[in-house]
């Protein structure tokens, strides 16, 4: 078998660009001029930090159908089974205790998730 | 899939805005993307989407298990903040498997920014590597290692093929293989033949960074999170989405436990908070220590 020499250089496929690739498939589908506004979910449990998602975004939209959108970012609570006290809670992050019973023992069951929820078009 | 639209992530066409019966004229504003009309908003509409952000990345690891399955290798993508020790640990660990298992099939996918450094002491053991330069990128992500992979030429050891000639191979009997096994050596020493069983392995070092490669699936069979006892018994609980996302953290560095500070009670106990089934070894990559139970863990198969 013989050994590669080989370096290869791509292309980051970064979370803001995820969710341009989003809205161009969406465009492609059922053609718009323009987003007005932007609805993303990002779960506090998805390890993305929303600042630097929204940074992000803001550098890659001009020149995009993107470029004048009103960007909402929803982050809601996420939830968590507490194995102690055998109830569905809600957390806000990995290392929160159970608001009812003071446990750390959560799996968490929601909260996971970055989505593209719904845009409005022109 | 949109539960609105029935669109799926590989974007199937769909309607347009309105639809005109041709007989009546009656114009249907429902057969749209977002299947509503909202009056007072004419030139805005709405497109209900909830798409998952990471559903093209998902998609090519998906396909990238199944590709690794196909072809017999199990996949282990490593992780961890940089100095860690991942590539002196991955050299060693080759270097171990090669003589437990000496007709296994290795290879290692390197990510870093910049440089072939790491891929170039993996060479250095025999092993093939790919480098893959992510530039301003901070993780590896599913359509990179598809590439990579494509270029690794790797199967499982039970197909016919030359397999890599070490320093440590047995000397005079060179043999192809896809041939029965049953046959007498004229060295009649005790040693491996290559069949079925034998492993094929590709270790996946991940760009250093506790953050970004815990949302980016590969396509591996597990994660593994290195530490290294000089970075402190706390990093599970400041890094936590990484090791929930782990299988096995290897607490790396032990042999410089006489001289730190490092709670190892404390750094397991966090571990297990952030995940409670998470698996625990501790290793040495300069000495060795801990390096059985390491190759144990990579080749077993429930692991």
């Amino acid at each position: 078998m013989t050994v590669w020499q080989r370096g290869l250089i791509v292309h980051e496929v970064g979370l803001a660009g995820g969710v341009l690739r989003v809205v161009e498939e969406a465009c492609e589908r059922d053609p718009f001029e323009r987003v007005s506004h932007l609805t993303l979910e990002v779960g506090v449990l998805s390890g993305v930090e929303v600042s630097s998602l929204r940074f992000a975004l803001q550098a890659i939209v001009p020149g995009t159908c993107l470029a004048e959108a009103e960007i909402e970012i929803r982050e809601p609570p996420a939830t968590a089974w507490c194995l102690s006290c055998g109830r569905s809670v809600n957390i806000f992050s990995r290392l929160d205790l159970c608001p009812q019973c003071g446990a750390a023992q959560l799996e968490p069951t929601s909260g996971m998730e970055l989505r593209v929820l719904d845009l409005r078009v022109i | 899939m949109c539960v609105v639209c029935g669109c799926n992530s590989t974007g199937a066409p769909s309607g347009t805005a309105f639809q005109e019966n041709p007989q009546t004229g009656d114009l249907h504003f429902g057969a749209g993307l977002a299947r509503v009309s909202v009056p007072g908003m004419s030139q805005e509409r709405a497109i209900k989407l909830e798409i998952d952000v990471l559903s093209a990345n998902n998609a090519v690891a998906v396909a990238n298990r199944a590709h690794f399955s196909s072809h017999g290798v199990v996949v282990y993508n490593l992780v961890s903040s940089p100095g860690s020790g991942k590539t002196t640990l991955l050299c060693a660990t080759i270097e171990a498997l090669k003589q437990r298992s000496p007709h296994a099939a290795l290879a290692v996918i390197e990510g870093d920014q910049q440089t072939s450094n790491d891929a170039d002491r993996i060479r250095a053991t025999g092993a093939p590597a790919i480098q893959v330069n992510t530039g301003k990128g901070c993780h590896l992500d599913a359509p990179m290692v598809a590439e990579a992979f494509a270029r690794l030429n790797m199967h499982a050891a039970s197909h016919a093929h030359d397999h890599v000639q070490t320093k440590t191979d047995h000397g005079n009997h060179a043999h192809s293989h896809g041939h029965s096994h049953s046959h007498a050596h004229p060295d009649e020493h005790p040693h491996e033949h290559p069949n079925d069983h034998a492993p094929a392995l590709l270790f996946i070092e991940n760009v250093g960074n506790l953050v970004c490669p815990a949302i980016w699936d590969l396509g591996e069979k597990a994660k593994v999170t290195i530490l290294s006892v000089t970075e402190g018994e706390d990093k599970p609980l400041k890094y936590p989405d990484m090791f929930a996302a782990s299988s096995l953290m290897l607490l790396n560095k032990v042999d410089l436990l006489p001289y730190l500070r490092f709670d190892m009670v404390k750094c397991i106990d966090n571990a297990r908070r952030v995940n409670p089934g998470i698996e625990i070894l501790l290793i040495s990559a300069q000495t060795g220590q801990g390096m059985d139970a390491w190759l144990d863990w990579i080749l077993s198969a429930r692991s």
